[in-house]
Parts: C-alpha cells; sequence; structure tokens
C-alpha cells in the first residue's frame, strides 16, 4: 500500500498506508489525522478538505478539475499549492507523497 | 456540572456530536446508542458510488473506531432507545437497560415513508436509507430488469441514474407535475427531467401509483389505470422523523422534535436534539426540518457547544448537493413561492444556476454543475446581499465581481 506523509499545523508527521483508490482525505480521516473536516465526504462541494502539497510532488498529482480549482479559489489560505484532498486518489505512484494540513478548514 | 451525555441515535449528527464534544473540551462521559449495527457512516453514498459498486463498505464510515476509542465514546449499538425517564434523567434501552443523563442529545434522523396501496408487502419491493437497504438492492439491480422508481425525489432520481449504468430499464412514476418538486425550482426540475430522459430513463410525470401486482413477486406496477410490467420497484416517496421517544416524553413535536436556536428542546433544558429529527426555525423565522448533511453536522456542533456550556446559537446558510450521472446540484439558502427566479448560463450547455431574489437580496441558489455560483451565492446569502439581476444574468460578468 502506498505510504502518505501527512504533516499537521504543530509540524508533527505521521505515516500512513493507505489503500490504492482511496483519497487522500480518506487517508487523512480513517487515521485522525487532525485539520481536515471533509464534510461532504468527498463529493467536491464543502471545500472542508483544503491541504497544502509539498512541492516535489505538485507536478507528480493528477491536474485539478474545473470543479474543484473553483471550490479553492474560494477557500481561505489558498497557496498555489492548494489542493482539496477528496480529489487526490492514491495510486502506487504516490507512494511517499508528503502534504500538509492547515489548523482549520475554517 | 454536566458529567455525563448521552446521544441517542448514532449517524451523522451523532458522530458530529462526539467530535465536537471532545473539541469543546467537554471530559465527561460520552455515551452513544444506535439502532443499525454499524458505527456511524455516510448515507449520500448509499444512493450514489456504494450502489453503483465502485466504492467499498468500508469507506462509508465517518470516523475509524479508534475515533472513538480515543474520545473515549461508549458506543452501543445495534441497540435502540426505548423510552426517556425525563424526572430520573434516564433512558430505557431495548436490551433492558437503563442509563442515566445529565444532558441528551436525539439524534434519531428518520425512516422511509412506506408506501400505502394494494400490493405494497410484495417481493421485490425496495426502499433506500441504510447500508442494509443497498445490500439488498444492489444485487437485484441486474441487467435488462425493469426498475420502477416510485417518486421522483434525489433519492429517486440518483437511483434511477445508478440503474441506467447497470442497464436497467428504468421507470420513474412521479404523481406531482415535475420531479424534485419540493426541493428545486423549475428550472432545475425541467433540466433533469431532460437529463433523465437523454439517458434513457422513462420519466411518468402526473403520474400517481396506485397498488402494486404479482403473486408473492412484484409483476407490475399499477398507475393512472395502466400497468406496467416491473421485476423491481424502489419506492422514495419522503421520510418520517424518528421523534416517538420524545413525543412520549411529552416534548413537543411538529413534524420533527421541536428545538430553539442552540438546538435544545424548549420543555427541558437538558435534552436537545439534532439533524434530521429536529422542527427548528430557520435564519429565516420560519419553522422547519432540513434533511441534509450540513444541517446535521451544523446543528450537532451547535448542540456540543450548548450541551459544553458554551452555547453559540445555529445560523448557518442550509447547503445540499445531489450527483446524478456526472451533473453536481448544488443548493444553497431556501428557495420560497414568489421569489424572482434570475437564470445565469445556458441549460443547454449543463451548467448554469438559478438565484432566488426576496426583496431584491439573494435568498437561495441552486447550481448545476457551477460551484463559482454555488459558492458566491452562499456567500451572499449569509450576507443578505441585494445584487442587480441584470447582472446576476449576465455570465459574462465574473461571479468574484458580481457585487
Ligand atoms: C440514500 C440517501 C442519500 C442522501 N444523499 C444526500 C446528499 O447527497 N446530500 C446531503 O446533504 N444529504 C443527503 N442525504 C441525507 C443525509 O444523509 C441525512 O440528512 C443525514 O444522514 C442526517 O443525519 P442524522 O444524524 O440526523 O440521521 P441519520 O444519519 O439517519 O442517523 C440516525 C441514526 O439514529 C438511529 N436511531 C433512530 N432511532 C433510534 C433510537 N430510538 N435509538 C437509537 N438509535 C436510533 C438510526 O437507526 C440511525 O442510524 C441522503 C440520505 C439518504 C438516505
Ligand atoms: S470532502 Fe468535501 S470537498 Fe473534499
Amino acid at each position: 500500500m502506498p505510504k502518505i506523509k501527512y504533516i499537521d499545523e504543530t509540524g508533527r508527521e505521521r505515516v500512513v498506508e493507505v489503500p490504492v483508490g482511496w483519497t487522500v482525505m480518506e487517508g487523512a480521516v480513517k487515521n485522525l489525522i487532525p485539520g481536515i473536516d471533509a464534510d461532504c465526504g468527498g463529493a467536491c462541494a464543502c471545500a472542508t478538505c483544503h491541504v497544502y502539497i509539498e512541492p516535489p510532488w505538485l507536478d507528480k498529482l493528477p491536474p485539478k478539475q474545473e470543479m474543484e480549482e473553483t471550490m479553492l479559489d474560494f477557500s481561505q489560505d489558498v497557496r498555489p499549492n492548494s489542493r482539496l484532498s477528496c480529489q487526490i486518489k492514491v495510486t502506487p505512484e504516490l507512494d511517499g507523497l508528503v502534504v500538509r494540513t492547515p489548523k482549520s478548514q475554517h | 456540572m454536566v458529567k455525563n451525555i448521552v446521544i441517542a441515535g448514532a449517524g451523522q449528527a451523532g458522530a458530529q456530536a462526539v467530535f465536537t464534544l471532545r473539541a469543546e473540551g467537554f471530559s465527561g462521559a460520552v455515551t452513544m446508542i444506535g439502532e443499525e449495527p454499524f458505527a456511524p457512516y455516510q448515507r449520500p453514498p448509499l444512493s450514489k458510488a456504494y450502489l453503483l459498486g465502485t466504492f467499498e463498505r468500508d469507506r462509508l464510515f465517518l470516523k475509524p473506531d479508534a475515533f472513538y476509542r480515543e474520545s473515549a465514546c461508549e458506543l452501543i449499538l445495534g441497540v435502540g432507545v426505548r423510552a426517556i425517564d425525563r424526572k430520573a434523567k434516564a433512558v430505557a434501552l431495548s436490551d433492558g437497560r437503563s442509563l442515566p443523563y445529565d444532558r441528551l442529545l436525539l439524534a434519531t434522523g428518520t425512516r422511509v415513508r412506506p408506501i400505502r396501496c394494494p400490493g405494497a408487502e410484495l417481493a421485490g419491493i425496495h426502499y433506500l436509507r441504510g447500508i442494509a437497504d443497498v445490500d439488498r438492492l444492489r444485487p437485484a439491480l441486474r441487467k435488462g430488469k425493469r426498475l420502477a422508481v416510485v417518486g421522483g425525489g434525489y433519492i429517486g432520481l440518483e437511483v434511477a441514474a445508478v440503474a441506467v449504468k447497470h442497464g436497467l430499464d428504468v421507470t420513474v412514476f412521479e404523481a406531482m407535475s415535475r420531479v424534485m418538486a419540493r426541493a428545486v425550482s423549475r428550472p432545475v426540475s425541467a433540466f433533469f427531467e431532460r437529463l433523465h430522459r437523454a439517458a434513457g430513463v422513462k420519466l411518468l410525470l402526473n403520474t400517481g401509483v396506485a397498488a402494486f401486482e404479482g403473486s408473492g413477486r412484484l409483476e407490475a406496477v399499477k398507475a393512472e389505470g395502466k400497468s406496467y410490467p416491473a421485476d423491481l420497484a424502489l419506492v422514495g416517496i419522503g421520510v418520517i422523523p424518528n421523534m416517538e421517544i420524545a413525543r412520549n416524553a411529552g416534548l413537543p413535536c411538529e413534524d420533527g422534535i421541536v428545538v430553539d436556536g442552540n438546538c435544545a428542546s424548549p420543555a427541558d433544558p437538558a435534552i436537545f436534539a439534532a439533524g434530521d429529527c429536529t422542527w427548528h426555525v430557520g435564519r429565516e423565522g420560519i419553522a422547519l426540518r432540513l434533511e441534509s448533511v450540513q444541517n446535521a453536522i451544523d446543528q450537532a456542533k451547535h448542540a456540543a457547544y450548548a450541551m459544553a456550556g458554551r452555547p453559540r446559537p445555529y445560523r448557518e446558510v442550509p447547503w445540499f448537493w445531489s450527483d446524478q450521472y456526472d451533473v453536481k446540484l448544488q443548493i444553497a439558502g431556501l428557495a420560497r413561492g414568489g421569489d424572482r427566479i434570475v437564470l445565469r448560463g445556458d441549460l443547454a450547455s449543463r451548467k448554469f444556476a438559478a438565484f432566488h431574489l426576496r426583496d431584491g437580496a439573494v435568498a437561495a441558489v441552486e447550481a448545476v454543475n457551477a460551484p463559482s455560483e454555488y459558492l458566491v451565492g452562499r456567500k451572499l446569502i449569509a450576507g443578505g446581499t441585494r445584487v442587480a439581476p441584470e447582472r446576476l444574468a449576465d455570465a459574462s460578468v465574473p461571479m468574484k465581481n458580481i457585487v
């Protein structure tokens, strides 16, 4: 199973295994990583699963669809490496992915 | 001192309440009792990806088991709360136990409204509310079978979309003159009617089902004097709030358990309610019951704030979504008859929004594949912002600059 490293806003790192086909959001929720609410459960309807991707990984992710792009446009503290974690499906190529979670989604 | 909180109902609202109580620093005992044999799970995928079979059951659960352990929340599953003894401050459980509480949160949700007509008990007639329902329905969704969907609401239409993908022959029976009539405006209904018809769904409007026919098993649906052959049916005609325990305890109930702005019962300061089972006065001053993830989450938060001793009244703008085929419908605010509807975008391009203006201000938005309209709309609703209708209707003005 691919391993993903989540770093929370206090700097605490957690490396967890996430099944292929699940999303980066689900990997966080199932492993009690703080900072992600995911109210809509991954329907790209709430924008409460905002994360920051560590720069080396940015290009390796599938590009944003219009829905995600727009939802992010209206989120808080958006940076060039912002993504909605429910829109990133875990693949074997993402083994080692590093993402940072914000303090809160509001 | 509140030392002991009991939550009746282990669903979307219940799970959120546990989370928020701990986040607010409540350190007393928390016990959550759920009638279903499952830890709290999300229902939206039940009529979407989970029904389609592209989403495993594990992924439905809102929190991992470790969450309840780490939150020191005792989960009692497969057991129902049968009665509330307000004087003794205790609940009676279906397994014979009695549990004391300092604060009680009712998060019991709803159950499906059964159809009352001849033949309603035949095999092959399905409903959809929980995991167990999908586990019965999914194996029956076999290519070539004829599915009768009774009720053109969200759930019926989402199931129709999935069933068509599975290669079934789908007919939707809707008693009203348009689909989702309770929830969306005319242009949006019309859009979804065209969408379903284009996908191959037969959509019969103004067609109430009078009976199911068959010997032991469903063979046909009888509607408006005609008989339509069917191998299985899915009935989605609404829900009934689970409020009997509240009513029997003398708590005020309408079409839901009556709560105030802090999600507390006006009759008992120790009892709160959140989610689909509640009847509350919305931000526009009209009492209503909402059935949505947003309302379950937000009411649970506000009930938890109050139970933890830091009340903050509930004022959030309601929001909702539905996925049918590759179309995402997102709604914010509550539309009302008499609103002025302003359309933006082009229905044919499958990307448009219907804004509802009331006294010049945006009161609701229904957005089809139109996230900026939805998100900006939500902010405008929260702010009670007035917007010129001509500007809203002009798709060349970016939503960001609309005000
Ligand atoms: C198929 C389907 C699709 C949906 N799609 C969407 C969508 O796309 N978007 C959206 O916003 N919303 C959607 N919803 C609505 C959303 O799922 C609900 O609004 C939400 O689950 C409400 O949460 P709740 O906690 O109030 O109730 P529930 O999640 O229903 O939980 C209540 C729980 O309490 C239990 N219970 C009841 N009585 C008792 C008792 N006496 N003692 C103990 N336990 C009891 C019930 O068994 C249940 O498990 C959908 C619902 C369904 C059924
Ligand atoms: S979980 Fe709601 S948008 Fe990602």
